[in-house]
């Protein structure tokens, strides 16, 4: 038997839990169903400094207390789960588990965040964890004085490859075009690094090794020329992508695979809304997904109370 | 210590106290970082489904944290978190870096059934 709601929200990161907060303390029966670890990429961060009113927090410890706020209002979290269907198309959307669990109610939010990108060439997941890493601060101690390639021209990845020039003897930074997309500060720090060279308008074609990673394929975009490079490690520092791909022909995503929403975080769909970086916009932070989550929330809410007039309307006449 | 819920393996001793006393165990070696966060939490939700498991997190940077570090199964390692799972006192598992709880929960069926 369906279990009801008033409003479920899929993702449990910063936008989620954040409209998790608003809704339940609103008296809305609320459901976060999160596929994840709660927080999001709010826990891939080590320190948030800019959160106002908060000076120094780590993520995982601002996930928490977001949850334990969501929870103390009411809401239910239910997190590491795998979600085997939906029908989010009718007036009553449905949500099944594949433990047979299945919930319903009038409105959902989306808000199922987004995910480091791969580079989608054979080895990768081969060599993740053995050479392969997607988070430098975790990992940079195991490539003391060992030769390293970071991939991505970012702020993350410029930023990051500087960073990495403690522990690693040397850093080559892998990009795809001829320039980076880093603010010019980033671009500036990493060239006048010693220890850091550029591969410009390259893009790794494969990972080889054997128990670990050795080696990789580098590909020239203008002339087509592989060479090999021997390496100790990869990080690939290449941005993020949205979790959406299940509601792809559901709602209306635009070109980058981002939930299309409008100011009040409405979707295509009635009664379907969305927030956090799953969206497409430009800022992705903390307080740009909580202001996200905020504004489904409130409208949701709305929504929702609208939908329960209008039963009692038809009830009465 | 790590700012978990889980059992803590703090020394060596603790280490081999915690495999004598359970046939089945996972022990997630890392850091408060956010590749190892996510695999705590999945772990944390786990315990209370998988009651024949035992989980325990043991911090990286410990000097006794070497008899993971140490181990054959992880010789190859350069991604936190280092997670091991032990049956009747022998390792018959180990995975580098984040893992989601998909994955999680297949090697725990497959070693030490399902919940």
């Amino acid at each position: 038997m369906d279990t009801q709601y008033d409003v479920i929200v899929l993702g449990g990161g910063a936008a989620g839990l954040t409209a998790g907060i608003y809704l339940s303390r609103a008296r809305l029966r609320t459901l976060i169903l999160n596929e994840g670890a709660t927080g999001g990429q709010m826990t891939l961060t080590h320190e948030i400094a800019n959160y106002p009113g908060v000076e120094n927090i780590s993520g995982y410890e601002l996930a928490r207390r977001m949850r334990s706020q969501a929870q103390k209002f009411g809401c239910t979290v239910k997190s590491n789960l795998t979600i085997a269907a939906m029908d989010l198309t009718g007036e009553i959307k449905r949500v099944l588990l594949d433990t047979g669990d299945a919930f319903t109610a009038p409105a959902v939010i989306l808000a199922t965040g987004g995910k480091s990108r791969e580079i989608g060439a054979p080895g990768e997941t081969e060599f993740k964890g053995k050479g392969i890493s997607y988070c430098a601060t975790c990992d940079g101690d195991f490539f003391t004085d060992k030769e390293i390639i970071v991939v991505g021209g970012g702020n993350s990845a410029l930023e990051e490859a500087v960073s990495l020039t403690k522990y690693a003897s040397k850093v080559t930074v892998v990009h795809q075009f001829d320039h980076f997309q880093a603010f010019e500060h980033y671009v500036v720090e990493a060239q006048k690094n010693p220890k850091i060279r550029f591969i410009m308008e390259s893009k790794i074609e494969a990972f080889e090794g054997d128990e670990a990673l050795r080696s990789v394929k580098i590909r020239h975009q203008q002339t087509g020329a592989i060479t090999t490079m021997a390496v100790d490690g990869v990080f690939i520092l290449i941005g993020y992508v949205p979790n959406t791909k299940r509601f792809e022909g559901i709602v209306t995503l635009n070109g980058a695979g981002e939930i299309v929403a409008d100011a009040g975080m409405a979707t295509s769909l009635p009664g379907v809304f969305a927030a956090g970086d799953s969206i497409a916009k430009r800022y992705r932070q903390v307080t740009t997904a909580v202001a996200d989550g905020t504004i489904a929330a409130l409208n949701a809410a709305e929504y929702v109370n609208a939908k329960k007039k209008e039963v009692k309307a038809e009830e009465v006449l | 210590m790590l700012q978990t819920n889980l059992t803590h393996v703090l020394s060596e001793k603790d280490h081999a106290a915690l495999l004598k006393a359970n046939e089945n165990v996972m022990i997630c070696c890392g850091r408060m970082g956010p590749m190892c966060i996510p695999v705590y939490e999945a772990m944390e939700e786990l315990e209370g489904e998988y009651k024949h498991v035992k989980f325990a997190d043991m911090e990286f940077d410990s000097p006794d944290a070497r008899i993971i570090r140490n181990l054959p199964e992880c010789r190859s390692f350069q991604g936190l978190p280092f997670v091991v799972y032990y049956k009747g006192g022998k390792v018959v598992k180990a995975t580098t870096s984040i893992q989601q709880p998909k994955q999680i929960t297949t090697i725990l069926d497959e070693h030490f059934g399902k919940k």
